[in-house]
């Protein structure tokens, strides 16, 4: 049924009704959509008489359009995106919007799919929203097409009229993998190709109601949520995952898992000393969790991997301990040893000579003599 | 999230390698450098040198008698940092966990709230020996750039270490790369200042202690 109804909103048709007339059609009561209101509220972690607010900015709201354009992108955010539609919050999120572009989501094929683009861009120039996930190779156009189109081409011609674009996962909003090192793409984030206002939702992938939520408050109250300095809605980033980590008492006290079999990993210590990224990784895991809140990383036993932070992919391993170096902070020491050494005893060495000649110049007393040593 | 890869990265590579370098030239030079005989006659009955050299270090871990009351509790403030500081760099985990990733060593840590604690007593400890020193004029007289300065490298890291474990005034991954950016500075300077004494304390002591003993001064110094 729900699928029924997403499918028929992939063909871009803007709908002019309120979306309060459009539920109300599709029967769904005003109770379940306060509901859903108070429950978007809390996930935006808005008072709750923020829930009224948003219930009426919702019921007023048209039904917005939005493109989604996927690029060196593996499709998990997709996935993640899809995968938490119970209990129906995101087949209401489906009703708020009209999905009119979307690989992964559309009936459409080829020629079909492509003129969805543009007659969404055409009929609602200014007011639609870009959805991207992926980074984009800015090195070479040719490393990623679409419909014979770059990527780079591609996002330029349809975040041009966009109200807003949402860089959804940690490619689209920080390059990701595709631009970990040595970035054989030149993939950028979005933000570095428009100067559109750009929201960043990052993970790899990101929290589904981290997308639904930001998506339901643009809605809701038509402007974009308090960010970080990277972009990202506070409600969802304003905290690190060490910060609300249920293992953080064991990391005061010290009581660490050493291994991912041993004694500590068992009774559920702290996994800082096989490479947790917690204390530097800002996302709700901690908090909202995954899979309707069933569980999340680190509650699994595998320590935080950082994927929701620039450069993740680089940051020097994931079971090393944040406290450690980069792998080559020793790559000069040997070298480094070596030269200071013979430095040191090369220049007492020239000293001690200096001055041997210089007694003998000056016919020193014998008394003194240089100690060989 | 970038300044923290700087630090990590070349920040603590050029630190370690500067480091490395600038205590092995120290060292070395120190080994090899012209040392004029004492062609003095030995007091009689003079300590064989290396015990002269052994006992001297002994005898300064703690003030004479006729100094002792006036300075007994800046020596107190001496240990207090000095055995802070041993405990805080050796025995906190992620410490430890830095040095096993460079050399492979490693061993017991203490629990981390044990070590903040302490942390805090140690950045006290160290406002204190400042205060003394600055508040004293004849030390303040004696002191120079090196004095102040080594002082200071040694703060910061202390300082930056117990605002990062507390998350106070900014993001945590922004603290903890002040944390390390502060230590490579403290890398960096221990080869070329009075923080040497980290490597020299115990052999420059020794080479006092035997010079002293040679030139009869231990019948002064026995004095006490
Ligand atoms: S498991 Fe990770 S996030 Fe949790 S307390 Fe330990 S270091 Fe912090």
């Amino acid at each position: 049924m729900a699928d029924n109804n997403r499918n028929s909103q992939l063909h871009g048709k803007p709908v002019s009704r309120t979306l309060g007339e459009a539920l109300a059609e599709r029967g769904v009561s005003r109770r379940s959509f306060l509901k859903f209101a108070s429950y978007t509220a809390s996930i935006l972690a808005l008072p709750p008489t923020a829930a009224t607010a948003i219930a009426e900015g919702l019921a007023t709201a048209r039904r917005q359009s939005v493109i989604w354009l996927s690029f060196q992108e593996c499709t998990g955010c997709t996935e993640s995106i899809t995968r938490a539609s119970s209990p129906s919050i995101e087949d209401l999120i489906f009703d708020f919007i009209s999905l009119d572009y979307h690989h992964t989501l559309q009936n459409a094929a080829g020629d079909a799919a492509e003129h969805a683009r543009m007659q969404a861009m055409e009929e609602n120039k200014g007011e639609y929203l870009v959805v991207v996930d992926g980074s984009i190779p800015a090195g070479n156009n040719g490393y990623s097409t679409i419909a014979g189109m770059s990527n780079v081409e591609m996002f330029e011609e349809t975040a041009e009229h966009a109200k807003a674009v949402i860089a959804v996962g940690t490619c689209a909003a920080f390059g990701g993998i595709p631009a970990a090192r040595p970035n054989p793409t030149g993939a950028v984030p979005v933000s570095e190709l428009t100067d559109k206002p750009v929201i960043n939702i990052s993970g790899c992938p990101p929290i589904p109601e981290a997308m639904t939520g930001t998506i339901a408050y643009l809605l809701s109250f038509a402007g974009i949520p308090e960010l970080d300095h990277l972009g990202r809605p506070q409600a969802f980033f304003g905290e690190a995952i060490h910060d609300r980590c249920y293992r953080r008492p064991f990391y005061e006290k010290g009581m660490f898992a050493k291994s991912f079999d041993d004694q500590g990993a068992r009774q559920g210590w702290c996994l800082y000393e096989v490479g947790c990224k917690g204390p530097v990784t800002y996302n709700a895991c901690a908090t909202l969790k995954w899979n309707q809140g069933v569980s999340f990383p680190i509650q699994s036993g595998h320590g935080c991997l950082g994927c929701s932070e620039p450069g993740f992919w680089d940051f020097g391993g994931f079971y090393k301990p944040l406290a450690t170096g980069k792998d080559d902070t020793l790559k000069y020491a040997a070298g480094a040893a070596v030269a200071g050494a013979a430095i040191g005893a090369a220049s007492a060495v020239s000293v001690r000579s200096k001055r041997k000649k210089l007694l003998e110049a000056n016919a020193a007393p014998q008394a003194i003599k240089e100690e060989a040593e | 999230m970038e300044l923290l890869e700087f630090a990590r990265g070349p920040a603590l590579m050029f630190s370690i390698t500067v480091f490395i370098a600038g205590v092995l030239f120290r060292i070395f030079s120190l080994l090899f450098m012209w040392r004029t005989k004492d062609t003095s006659a030995a007091h009689p009955g003079q300590k064989p040198e290396i015990m002269a050299a052994l006992s001297d270090i002994l005898r300064r871990m703690w003030p004479l008698a006729t100094y002792r009351q006036r300075s007994l509790f800046q020596w107190i403030n001496g240990y207090v940092f000095h055995i802070g500081l041993f405990i805080v760099v050796f025995f906190l985990l992620p410490h430890i966990l830095f040095i096993n990733d460079l050399t492979g060593l490693s061993w017991g840590h203490l629990p981390n709230n044990l070590v903040y604690a302490i942390s805090i007593v140690t950045l006290i400890s160290l406002i204190a020996a400042l205060i003394m020193r600055a508040s004293n004029p004849p030390q303040r007289l004696i002191s120079t750039f090196d004095d102040y300065f080594s002082w200071l490298v040694t703060f910061l890291p202390v300082l930056s270490g117990i605002v990062a474990t507390m998350h106070i005034g900014a993001r945590y991954e922004t603290l903890l790369a002040l944390h390390i950016l502060s230590v490579c500075l403290l890398l960096i300077y221990i080869p070329f200042g009075k923080l040497m004494h980290f490597f020299l304390v115990f052999i420059t002591r020794g080479q006092t202690g035997a010079h002293i003993a040679h030139r009869r001064r231990t019948t002064v110094l026995k004095g006490e």
